[in-house]
């Protein structure tokens, strides 16, 4: 689905981004953790086209990413980021109308079926009774749906999730993954996810990548990766490792 | 399954185009039959209907060859002149507000409106008349000058091949700062000229006959058409540069063109009317406060306005000193500032997003 090899990355003459290598297999979970300023979103922006890595490949679909057309690219890929929708007044449905854009040519108006399309994925992400109000009269927590569904609505093969959860208080970071989490299980869907809460990334990657001053530290199974030694020297603090009660994956207790 | 639906901004436009295209009738036939000389309306109205192709023919003549002069002449094509440079100005100003994501973006930011006007008073200032273009020079001449300093502003804000958009805004004050000095300096040094220049540099739509309307008419044809088309990747600029682009929009591409078609028909209104102020910056915000920013129904619906006001503007204008005549610029400005000022005070979060 997606390989990485060796890339090299500088932002504004920075160098971020060190010889990062690795592979994300196609209908999986792959999580990139680390603390701040490690080159987490850089790697996420080198990976959705925004920036084109000084050296090294990133293969999507056995093509480099900066070779797709912007809209071939959103055809395959969908992106969200912390607070991907603005304070605007737009419908909500108009907004996830915008999604079906990437799959019309251009001079194409959009027909029955993308508005079909598009009340569809409003009532798989419970979004139908906010259908006709604006995006400015929407919580935070709502804002975040609807851009998913936005995402939704250009159906893409791979999600990338920028810290999703940022905003969010707990009952709505959950809710937003599980809906995640269905979608990819329904679907087939490839996520790939930078997340601050190395519990949340725990339990719902399958793979995960920690970062450290734009160097690859370990990529594996959170068993593998969320591991007291390899935190304390990445994030300089003692955290506790248990296993969570139901699920058994590695969970991190602070201390003060 | 629920019947196909349609989307609510078309409901929306069918109802209101068809209002304001019946207001801006109503404004144009008040203004063709206003004016320092008394004509009666039924008489007006027989001279326009003589003009109409077909029907034309049927009507006869009962009025002094003056008073046609006066409408068809005189009148008529000043008030189409407004139609065409008040939709031109409040389709660049929705444009450039919504592609440079800033509230104060206007038709003049870019120092489009400069360039063309320095080009204009040049013109004056020597009375240079080319003789391939004869009496066009003048708007020929703004409208190149225009469009040259457009593409120098961009030169100035292109950083390492990307157009950033706060240096883009502030390449064209610049522009626009250097311009006005020397639009100042030739002022000082042309005594005898200083009065038509003037004029044009506070905007009239005085010095008008037909030729005028040819000049702007087939570029605003042309942005109008591309502008509305572009409108609903205008809505998904709003989203900021990287949503727009991961949801597929080249936003390099859709700006670049989005900015040229604004500022040539721009270029094109500035030839012919001189810089008349606020239209671009009033029209779009009164109506993205009563519309909401949907571009599809926003766009369609600032050209109207635009039109409509410019063309209340310029009837107040000619009528209320008459026999003098004000320029157009300081009615507009009269009608402008101080409802910019109560948008500025009223705006609650954020002026641009908020509405």
């Amino acid at each position: 689905m997606l390989q990485v090899e060796s890339v090299f990355q500088n932002v504004n003459g920075k160098p971020i981004l060190d010889q990062v290598s690795f592979h994300v297999k196609k209908g999986s979970c792959f999580g990139i953790i680390g603390p701040n300023g490690s080159g987490k979103t850089t790697l996420l922006k080198s990976i959705s086209g925004y920036y084109r890595p000084v050296s090294g490949t990133i293969r999507f679909q056995g093509k480099e990413v900066h070779e797709f057309s912007r809209k071939k690219l959103a055809q395959k890929m969908a992106v969200l980021s912390q607070e991907s929708l603005p304070n605007y007044p737009i419908t909500v449905f108009d907004t996830v109308l915008m999604g079906r854009y990437p799959h019309l040519k251009w001079y194409q108006r959009e027909g029955k079926k993308d508005l079909e399309k598009v009340d569809e994925i409003l009532e798989l992400t419970s979004l139908t009774h906010l259908r006709e109000q604006t995006l400015d009269t929407l919580s935070g927590g709502e804002r975040q749906r609807v851009a998913i569904a936005k995402a939704m609505a250009q159906e893409p093969e791979l999600l990338l999730l920028d810290e999703p959860t940022t905003y969010l208080d707990i009952g709505h970071q959950i809710s937003l993954l599980k809906l995640v989490k269905t979608w990819q299980n329904e679907s087939g869907l490839t996520v790939i996810m930078v997340l601050h809460d190395l519990n949340l990334a725990s339990q719902f990657c399958d793979q995960l990548l920690l970062l450290h001053q734009g160097k690859v530290v370990k990529i594996g199974s959170s068993k593998e990766v969320i591991k007291k030694d390899m935190l304390e020297k990445v994030y300089e603090t003692i955290p506790e490792i248990i296993p969570h009660p139901k699920t058994d994956v590695p969970q991190v207790i602070l201390g003060i | 399954m629920k019947p196909f639906q349609l989307n609510r901004w078309i409901i929306k436009l069918l109802i209101w185009a068809p209002v304001f295209a019946v207001i801006l009738l109503f404004i144009m036939m008040f203004s063709v039959s206003t004016g320092s000389a008394d004509l009666d309306l039924n008489t007006v109205w027989f001279i326009l209907l003589s003009k109409v192709p077909y029907i034309g023919a049927t009507v006869e003549p009962s009025w002094r060859d003056s008073a046609e002069t006066i409408v068809w002449d005189i009148r008529m094509p000043r008030i189409i002149l407004g139609v065409l440079v008040g939709a031109a100005l409040a389709a660049s100003g929705v444009v450039f507000q919504g592609v440079l994501r800033n509230p104060l973006a206007d038709p003049y930011i870019l120092g489009v409106s400069s360039g063309a006007a320095l080009g204009a008073s040049l013109v004056m200032l020597f009375g240079i008349e080319l003789v391939i273009l004869g009496q066009w020079t003048l708007p020929i001449v703004a409208f190149f000058t225009g469009f040259i300093t457009l593409i120098f502003v961009y030169y100035l804000a292109r950083v390492r091949g990307q157009l950033q958009i706060e240096t883009l805004i502030l390449a064209g004050v610049i522009v626009q700062a250097f311009f006005g000095a020397v639009l100042s300096l030739i002022l000082a040094l042309s005594e005898e000229k200083m009065q038509i220049i003037m004029y044009w540099i506070m905007g009239s739509l005085a010095l008008t006959d037909w030729s005028y309307n040819k000049v702007i008419f087939p570029f605003l044809i042309v942005g109008l058409l591309v502008i509305w088309f572009l409108s609903r990747e205008l809505n998904m600029l709003i989203l900021g540069e990287e949503a727009a682009q991961h949801t597929g929009v080249n936003v390099q591409r859709v700006r670049v063109i989005l900015l040229i078609v604004a500022s040539l028909i721009t270029g094109a209104a500035v030839s012919v009317s001189g810089t008349i102020g606020f239209v671009g910056l009033i029209i779009p915000h009164i109506m993205r406060l009563i519309f909401g920013s949907d571009h599809r129904l926003l766009f369609p619906l600032s050209v109207l306005g635009g039109a409509i006001f410019m063309v209340g503007a310029d009837t107040i204008a000619r009528t209320i000193l008459a026999p003098r005549e004000l320029p157009i610029g300081i009615i507009t400005a009269f009608l402008g500032a101080p409802f910019f000022g109560y948008l500025l005070r009223r705006r609650k979060n954020g002026f641009f997003l908020g509405g």
